[in-house]
């Protein structure tokens, strides 16, 4: 189910400048969350997000990040929050899962190029520090809602992962 | 069918997320491990998160200017309609974890369903919701599964949340007069064909957690129609005093 963003060109280079707030190596657009973005008559822009979750306390921050932006460029913002279709780890770019996991986050290992789910086994989660497969699933839930929390059996380190939402 | 109907009709499920979130969030800080403590506020915002989603909703419906904040901070305690279940106190962490297992299963069908409601909206935050109910529901069944197969303590407490708790499980699917309205007119859920369902899936976790079927034909309620048990008003009391302390207060 992969809905690509709708977003003008010329808006396109000021929103991947706005960073994701909790995981600041991120652009909004390389998480997903910016659905569409307009360019309407009177230098009107209107962007269009949806939150990774229903509670996630950034979309406020980048509601408020995305209008300062575009007004330093000129621009009156219009930020609209939109719940459907539903926020997918698809929707997030190969350039923004390269720049998690660079970060220390493993980024969401789609559910269908992963032979162990096909398997009906577990994920295979690689760490993020060493690339090692020996893993094991801490908690669910981690420092945001958008994670679950990892150990790294060869390298001993703990390390987030981002949560693969289809 | 009016908006008041509609309004009604959100209260009767949003109401559940919102003090079950709030109950939960009472443990911020004070969970048994730092995982189950993170865990445990992550699923109060999601149950928040969802809840804001609602109340918008009932505030654009309002024929009153209302905000999402009035709706959550300002009603008296008749006025909500969540199910007595979700107030019960956070007696221990087999409490917690049974509660959140009796609530998230009938949540997760509860959505399942109003994701294919006639109303826009009901779907689009059933849709999303689901997706984070799963993540609960694994949580808390598995949790039920370690604490009752676990310990001699762990199983003597989480057999006392089951019996306890397990009055409250009949409420989840009492339809009012203003629910069977709303699933007529293809908006809302008709809860009724879910309860066998339910009980064969809790039934089962139960007895895979070496516990046993509490036998009673006595079930709580109240809830629904706004007569709640002597916890609510406590849950109220702090979630409401500051925005009735200073009226209109902002973030």
């Amino acid at each position: 189910m992969t809905q690509l963003a709708d977003i003008d060109i010329e808006l396109h280079d000021i929103l991947k400048s706005v960073p994701d707030p909790e995981i600041p190596v991120l652009s909004i657009i390389d998480l997903g969350v910016v659905r569409s973005a307009k360019l309407l008559p009177n230098q009107v822009a209107k962007v269009e997000i949806t939150p990774t979750y229903s509670g996630c306390p950034a979309m406020d921050v980048i509601g408020d990040d995305i209008k300062a932006e575009l007004k330093k460029h000129g621009y009156t913002p219009e930020v609209k929050l939109i719940l459907s279709p539903a926020w997918t780890t698809d929707w997030m770019t190969d350039e923004g899962k390269k720049a998690l996991k660079d970060y220390g986050i493993a980024p969401p290992v789609d559910a269908t190029s992963d032979k162990e789910a096909l398997l009906g086994n577990k994920r295979v989660i690689p760490c993020p520090q060493c690339d090692s497969k020996n893993t094991k699933l801490v908690s669910q839930f981690a420092s945001t809602a958008c994670k679950a929390m990892f150990k790294c059996e060869d390298c001993e380190e703990t390390f987030d992962y981002f949560k693969c939402l289809i | 069918m009016t908006n008041e109907n509609l309004i009604q009709y959100i209260y009767g499920i949003a109401d559940n997320s919102l003090i079950l979130g709030q109950r939960i969030s009472e443990l911020c800080g004070h969970g048994p491990t730092l995982e189950t403590d993170i865990a445990m506020t992550n699923i109060a915002l999601d149950l928040l998160g969802q809840t804001r989603s609602y109340y918008q909703y009932v505030a654009e419906l309002s024929a009153k200017d209302l905000t999402e904040d009035d709706v959550a901070f300002l009603r008296t305690e008749r006025e909500y309609k969540n199910v007595l279940l979700v107030e019960q106190p956070n007696t221990d962490f087999a409490y917690v974890i049974v509660r959140q297992y009796f609530f998230d299963v009938f949540h997760f069908m509860l959505l399942k369903e109003l994701e294919n409601s006639k109303n826009v909206n009901f779907q689009a935050i059933a849709k999303k919701s689901l997706k984070e109910v799963s993540y609960h529901k694994r949580f808390s069944g598995d949790w039920l599964k370690r604490l009752g197969d676990g310990t001699e303590e762990s199983k003597a407490k989480a057999q006392q949340a089951v019996n306890d708790l397990w009055v409250y499980t009949d409420e989840l699917f009492q339809m009012t007069d203003n629910d069977i309205l709303i699933a007529e007119a293809g908006y809302g859920v008709d809860t009724n064909p879910l309860k066998s369902a339910y009980y064969n899936e809790i039934t089962a976790l139960i007895k895979g957690s070496t516990l046993d079927i509490p036998e009673t034909p006595y079930f709580q309620k109240g809830g629904k129609q706004g007569i709640h048990t002597e916890h609510m008003g406590f849950i109220l009391s702090d979630m409401q005093y500051m925005q009735r302390t200073y009226p209109d207060m902002k973030w």
